[in-house]
């Protein structure tokens, strides 16, 4: 009985996680297209019901019914497994990420759907596995455009890996685990002021993280892989229906994962800012809700923060992009981990 | 339950493995040598070495693999061909392979005693026990290998040098 009820619950749990994840991806659209509306002095969509909140569904069910193209002379088992790849591995990362206190119902945790020991390197692992989707979809396609864009993406992603790899050390030194939970708990103490981004000293790492994952996501201004102005649209030019949707899907589910891993390494997780700075109010139930609160609205910033720096900064050239991440980030956030490891060993 | 994970990932290695030489298309190889990269990862998970397993899937699987294929893809290589050297290659390899075979299975039966045994099971060996043993009893090892690496670094250097 006891195994049921947990087999249950946490398929319940996976279930509810994902429908969750799949719709904050569709409306990480809408947030995109609305906010670069209003930086770009117009509306964006707004016709699909009430100011445009039903455009993700629309979206969503035009690429549905759109005809599924399979080109001549693609290598056919790559190119329809390339997609699969992608979204999968982006969607695989929500599976290790806390959203909430570790709070227990039946013996089954409530907001986590996996609590690896080693959950950090299961996000990095996955997501150096994604490259797959990318290169191979360019390689599958037999088109030009495409081959370029995945040989830019694969080299880019191959490249920022290791200053993303190398910006979070500081934080696991400081918790000295690479479990998730541990890495949050150690920063909530005293709110914002025990952050890693503050309190463990890790400023320098945070921005290093930041523009490293931004070229791993792909996104602006590192989104050479699909420059347009260029290579039509990169590596999923030959891709239509709903495999082009899976491409795109991913994307966005990187962007959302990108986001919760700098909430929880850097922002403090689903820790209030304020610490324990006002009493505990509410119930058990709101109490279990506040801190799912603060860990969405952390997400939530860290989109809008994606979706500025589309609307505000120009592409890079390529081989600025290559110079700025092995000249600049790299070495930076290999000086970043040497000297919080002498900062931890004298004062830590 | 791990005896079973066991077998079922130690055949998707084999299988990988065999598919990487049958395979002409050199793409195709890359993509069975990730397969046979990643389920090794499992199999050191079954043995509680987590970090390891965790590392060779960022390091082999997903960044030296990525390489293989971007260059697979930058020299946009074809299919293979048949050559005189395939036909010997035939001729002298298989009967090589199983020599070769037969002599580590005999090796194995006939030493088998004396391996040490290692255990499937539920247990983790934590990162901070590796590290431990990384960093202290296996210290000049590490350290040598390092140096190792970073010849190479310079040699590669050294290589893609444009002449004066």
């Amino acid at each position: 009985m006891n195994i049921l009820i947990f087999v249950l619950l946490s398929l319940l749990k996976v279930a509810v996680v994902t429908v969750i994840f799949l719709t904050a991806v569709a409306y990480t659209v809408l947030l995109e297209r609305k906010l670069v509306g209003r930086i770009q002095n117009r509306w964006g969509p707004s016709r699909v019901g009430p100011f445009g909140l039903m455009q993700p569904l629309a979206d969503g069910l035009k690429l549905f019914l759109k005809e599924d193209l399979m080109p001549d002379a693609v290598a056919r088992p790559l190119f329809i497994l390339a997609p699969i790849i992608a979204l999968s591995c982006a969607l695989i990362s929500i599976g290790v990420i806390p959203f909430g206190e570790n709070i227990r119902w039946h013996g089954v945790d409530m907001f986590q759907i996996a609590d690896v020991n080693i959950g950090l390197l299961v996000i990095l692992g996955v997501t150096s596995v994604g490259v797959y989707g990318i290169a191979l979809s360019g390689w599958s396609s037999n088109n030009k455009y495409s081959l370029l864009g995945s040989l830019r993406s694969t080299a880019q992603m191959v490249s920022y890996e290791l200053a993303l790899g190398l910006s979070v050390i500081g934080v696991v030194l400081r918790t000295g685990s690479l479990r998730l939970r541990d890495i949050v708990n150690v920063q909530n103490t005293h709110g914002i002021l025990s952050w890693n981004i503050f309190g463990g000293l890790q400023l320098i790492a945070f921005f290093i993280y930041l523009m490293a994952a931004f070229a791993e996501t792909n996104r602006t201004p590192f989104d050479l892989p699909e420059a347009e102005s260029e290579l039509t649209a990169g590596y999923h030019t030959e891709y239509s229906s709903m495999k082009f949707a899976m491409f795109f899907m991913a994307e966005y589910a990187n962007m959302i994962n990108v986001g919760c891993v700098a909430t929880l390494l850097f922002l403090g997780g689903w820790s209030s800012p304020f610490g324990n700075l006002f009493p505990a109010f509410g119930g058990a139930v709101v109490q279990a809700l506040l801190p799912v609160f603060w860990f969405v609205a952390k997400v939530f910033c860290f989109l809008f923060l994606y979706v500025w720096v589309r609307g505000t900064l120009p592409r890079f050239r390529y081989d600025q992009l290559m110079g700025f991440g092995w000249k600049f980030l790299l070495p930076i956030a290999i000086a970043n981990v040497m000297v919080s490891s002498l900062v931890l060993a004298f004062h830590g | 339950m791990h005896l079973a994970l066991f077998v079922i990932f130690g055949l998707f290695c084999l299988g990988g493995a065999l598919n990487l030489l049958l395979q002409r298309h050199p793409i195709n190889s890359a993509l069975s040598l990730i397969v046979v990269m990643s389920s090794l990862a499992v199999l050191y998970l079954l043995l509680g070495a987590e970090f390891l397993a965790l590392a060779q899937i960022i390091v082999y699987s997903g960044a030296i693999m990525v390489l293989f294929v971007f260059v697979i893809m930058l020299l946009n290589a074809g299919e293979e061909e048949k050559t005189h050297g395939s036909r010997a290659a035939y001729l002298a390899g298989i009967p090589g392979v199983l020599a070769l075979f037969c002599v580590l299975a005999s090796t194995y039966v006939t030493l088998r005693t004396s391996f040490g045994q290692a255990r499937l099971g539920n247990f983790i060996v934590t990162t901070e026990e590796l590290s431990r043993v990384l960093f202290r009893n296996l210290l000049l090892p590490f350290e040598v290998t390092s140096i190792l690496i970073l010849v190479a670094i310079l040699g590669a250097v050294v290589l893609a040098r444009k002449e004066q």
